[in-house]
């Protein structure tokens, strides 16, 4: 199957030079940061974690998100999908191999990666991330490429892959819980330690995730002259508008619990991510546009005829982008720094290196997803045409 | 010959197989190691600060002797190291302050606390950070992979990263040989100085502080730290998260 990928109109190939290009662009900003350590990014000793952390939690979400057509087409029998069920998977391929990208560019030492096999510490949850992040890139891999393989032969998929199908279902909660428990699990840092964060993170992942190939089913649309379907992306949309609610929700409901207590340990955090502390304010202008975005695209999306207009609904799924990737991509991590166990204020912004590196990884996903997306298209395509 | 080529291989993957396995077929000795019984013992160190000896000068003492005798780099931003520094009492102990406190304002050393039940050790993917047995936590320098999340698990600020690499920073001829100076990448922090214990020494900031601050067995009853702590009022920081500090502030 993979020939279909080396067959492409110059379109196709221009697309790929580009993201080529730009990955060329990350990974010599990454050969300095190998060069000159991690004081090429905005990191300091208090805010520990930036960008690229912030990048591989929100990918986690995404990865985790292809559940919500995994669901409902295997068990419910929602036939809708099943066209377009191949691009979640595939979408969740691209989104585990950038989070391990991120982690890999977040490293002090990553040429000593592999100490995390070579000394296993299952008191570690980056050790079960570890774990569950690669069953996971296996599984969809592994399941992608059987069914589709069985699609193009016109038989069904074979009988041995459901179980991987069945198990797939609660790994992909999994990785997300267990990437929210690197944050919840720590004793000092009021802000993540909450009951509340892995629901939070399945809550605002399944808004990202499906808001996302909506956009993606939109352009293949456009490029690729394929139609994922109405129906499948109707019913998408009703996944992100619930997710999207509950996330609002799940946001309310922290907000309340830090702003009646008034605990300080918790306030802060708070006050610093929606007003800014001590005149640190841009964190908090961002905050305000991501539920801005995120309270305009719901009450757009809750009237039927918006959802139908393809315009409105694509604008819209780029509010909820917007809205969960400032969330989880700029406000959950720094935040969480700030202030200080020691109660200081600190400031972290990320560098014009970081935002490269980021930008690479970020174009490294796209190439696999293109590259991925043109292959199981190509089979539906060849399917269809009988 | 053809079957002897495949022997041999056999045979050569084989004992390969064994070896790596179990090196004592190939021969190889597996060391014996010696236990030195020099050197000061306890069953838990500890430490605890006299905030009211705590002068400039005391202070700026013990500082430079810990990070001379570490060659802790002076990095003059927020990418810096610190193993022990000042903070005000505030900001080590807000949870137990209040707006008229005396002391708010007091400047006070802070170090880890090499906690008994450190969640930096618990959050460690790698055992690159680990508590000996008299609950010292140490680092292995060379094990840290710098994913910096017991700088996240850490509730007390206690851990530095080498943003840089560190010997950008210091200088050769200065450099203390008998301890390691660190790559970039890694995470370090204060050791209780258990490199000077082995050896039958006292911390180095203990000895430069004369006096303000005490180190013992807290464990032992009659020891220093224990005859402080029955005589003065005493802190200890965050006591509400559970990772029970070895660091104890006199007031």
């Amino acid at each position: 199957m993979l020939e279909k990928a080396i067959q492409g109109s110059a379109l196709y190939w221009i697309w790929l030079l580009v993201l080529l290009a730009v990955i060329g662009v990350g990974f010599f900003s990454y050969l300095t940061q190998l060069d000159q350590g991690l004081s090429v990014t905005g990191l300091n000793r208090d805010v520990s974690w930036g960008f690229y952390i912030a990048q591989f939690t929100f990918l986690v979400g995404v990865a985790a998100s292809a559940v919500m057509m995994v669901i409902p087409k295997y068990l419910h029998n929602h036939k809708a999908y099943a066209r377009m069920l191949i691009l979640g998977e595939f979408l969740a391929v691209a989104a585990v191999i950038m989070c391990l990208l991120f982690i890999i560019a977040d490293l002090g030492q990553p040429q000593r990666l592999f100490n995390v096999i070579l000394y296993p510490t299952p008191s570690s949850i980056l050790f079960w991330d570890m774990v569950v992040l690669n069953g996971y890139l296996f599984l969809n891999i592994f399941v992608g490429w059987v069914t589709l393989q069985a699609e193009r032969k016109r038989v069904g998929p074979p009988r041995w892959i459901i179980p991987f199908i069945y198990i797939s279902i609660p790994w992909a909660i999994s990785i997300h819980t267990v990437t929210a428990f690197l944050y919840a699990g720590l004793p000092g840092r009021d802000f993540w330690l909450t009951a509340v964060l892995a629901p939070s993170f399945l809550a605002s992942a399944f808004a990202a995730g499906p808001a996302l190939l909506i956009l993606l089913a939109y352009v293949i649309k456009i490029f690729a002259k394929w139609d994922p379907g109405k129906e499948a992306i109707q019913s998408l949309a009703k996944v992100v508008i619930y997710a999207m609610l509950a996330h609002l929700f799940i946001i309310a409901c922290k907000v309340f619990t830090a702003a009646y207590s008034m605990v300080p340990d918790k306030l802060e955090h708070y006050k610093y991510l929606y007003f800014g502390l001590e005149g640190h304010t841009m964190l908090a202008t961002f905050s305000w546009v991501a539920i801005s975005a995120g309270v305009i695209a719901v009450i757009t999306l809750l009237f039927p005829k918006n959802r139908q207009a393809d315009n409105i609904l694509a604008f819209s799924m780029i509010l909820v982008l917007m809205s969960t990737w400032i969330d989880k991509g700029l406000g959950l991590i720094t935040a969480g720094f700030i202030p200080t166990p020691l109660h200081h204020m600190a400031t972290y912004v990320p560098t014009q290196t970081e935002l490269l590196i980021t930008l690479g990884i970020w174009a490294t996903g796209f190439l696999i997803i293109t590259v991925l997306y043109k292959v199981g298209i190509g089979v539906r395509k060849e399917i269809e045409s009988g | 010959m053809n079957s002897n080529r495949r022997k041999f291989i056999k045979i050569a993957g084989l004992a390969a197989l064994g070896w790596s396995i179990c090196p004592p077929l190939a021969g190889a000795r597996t060391s014996r190691y010696k236990r030195i019984e020099e050197g000061l013992r306890a069953e838990r160190w500890a430490m605890a600060i006299d905030t009211a000896k705590l002068t400039q000068e005391v202070m700026d003492r013990a500082i430079a002797a810990c990070h001379e005798l570490h060659n802790v780099p002076k990095i003059e931003n927020d990418q810096n190291i610190k193993w022990i520094w000042v903070e005000t009492f505030y900001n080590l102990i807000y949870d137990q302050s209040h707006p008229f406190l005396q002391e708010r304002q007091l400047p006070v050393l802070t170090l880890c606390n090499h906690c008994d039940n450190p969640p930096c050790v618990r959050v460690c993917p790698t055992k690159a950070t680990f508590s000996r047995e008299d609950g010292i936590v140490l680092m292995d320098f060379h094990r840290c992979i710098g994913c910096r999340f017991c700088m996240a698990g850490c509730p007390y600020g206690a851990r530095s990263f080498n943003y840089f690499d560190p010997k950008l920073f210091l200088n050769e001829d200065d450099m203390n040989r008998d301890f390691p100076a660190r790559d970039m990448g890694v995470v370090e922090k204060c050791e209780f100085c258990a490199h000077l214990l082995d050896q039958g020494e006292r911390p180095a900031c203990v000895e430069a502080a004369e006096g303000a601050l005490f180190f013992g067995d807290v464990r032992d009853p009659d020891s220093e730290v224990r005859q402080v702590l029955r005589e003065r009022y005493s802190l200890v920081r965050k006591p509400k998260l559970g990772t029970e500090p070895q660091v104890y502030y006199l007031i």
